[in-house]
């Protein structure tokens, strides 16, 4: 881990991640999460959606993936969690939307640091109150348990 | 009809053992497009460390999914799956996750409470291994609105 960058306030490299609509199918495959409003435009407006949204955890696993770059480890973040606040609407099209999420470096504490995300897409927040606990090098899970 | 208030504090009986296997982590991770070795490539996950591939931060929704589709079709539950919205998700890990666990979920139900006509049901689904190791709390609050 580069320890500098863990200072509290430092602001680490926002990450950008582009969803298209064939990464929700092979999210709803993996993850066993088949709600047809995260891949039928006819029923995603049946209940009231402009379109086609993603899973809120595969938002979510799009934060995890910024953490654990950050962290240069997944069995670094002890703890994550999020609210799911707003939509992320994919459109039907090659482009897909691009997702930002942008980290915060908290209060060290004895567990590790705390890290304060904001999740973005189009310029709007799509989660809250986004944060995860960071172990530091000693304090890295085992990775043979 | 508003969900039974009683339901609180009641722990639902652990899911099917799940294995994890190689394949699901390596597709796990594409979906979520992580490209990181450490998830695809044993050699590279030994390099670092782990016995096996590890699988990304929020893979153990997958199993705690299943201990919510099963509180969902509960014969004193009753909700359908499209009435209800995930409103929030926490993870508390002790390990990531890995090709060759076989895990459980148990899963408590913490809270129900009431707000203008939605159910907000927060639940606890402690996943671990067949041999008993505690491997990640997996909270989930669940919104639910009446038809």
């Amino acid at each position: 881990m580069n320890l500098p960058q863990w200072e509290q306030g430092a602001e680490l490299p926002a990450q950008t991640y582009r969803v298209t609509r064939a990464d929700l199918v092979a999210y709803a495959g993996v993850s066993g999460d088949h709600n047809p409003i995260h891949w039928s435009d006819r029923i995603a407006t049946a209940v009231g959606l402009p379109g086609v949204m993603a899973h809120g955890m595969y938002t979510m696993a799009l934060g995890a993936r910024a953490l654990t770059a950050w962290a240069g480890d997944p069995g670094r973040v002890r703890a994550y969690g999020v609210r799911f606040t707003r939509p992320v609407i994919v459109p039907d099209d090659d482009t897909g939307v691009d997702v930002v999420v942008r980290g915060v470096v908290g209060p060290a504490e004895a567990a590790g640091v705390r890290i304060e995300l904001t999740v973005s897409c189009g310029g709007s927040s799509v989660l809250g109150r986004a944060g995860a606990l960071v172990a530091l090098d000693a304090q890295r899970a085992s990775a043979d348990g | 009809m508003p969900l039974d208030k009683r339901l609180a504090g009641r722990t639902f009986p652990p899911t099917r053992p799940h294995d994890v296997s190689r394949h699901e982590v390596r597709q796990f991770a594409a979906a979520i497009g992580e490209t990181d070795p450490l998830h695809h490539d044993v050699e590279a996950a030994r390099a670092r460390g782990y016995p096996d591939l590890p699988a990304p931060v929020t893979f153990p929704i997958v199993v705690a999914f299943e201990a919510m589709g099963a509180l969902l079709q509960h014969p004193d539950v009753g909700i359908q799956l499209r009435h209800v919205v995930h409103s929030a998700q926490r993870f508390d890990s002790a390990r990531p996750v890995r090709a060759g666990d076989v895990l459980t979920a148990t899963l408590t139900v913490e809270q129900v409470r009431t707000a203008a006509g939605t159910d907000l049901i927060t639940t606890r689904s402690d996943i671990a291994t067949v041999g008993g190791e505690h491997v990640c709390s997996a909270y989930a609050t669940l919104a639910h609105r009446a038809p």
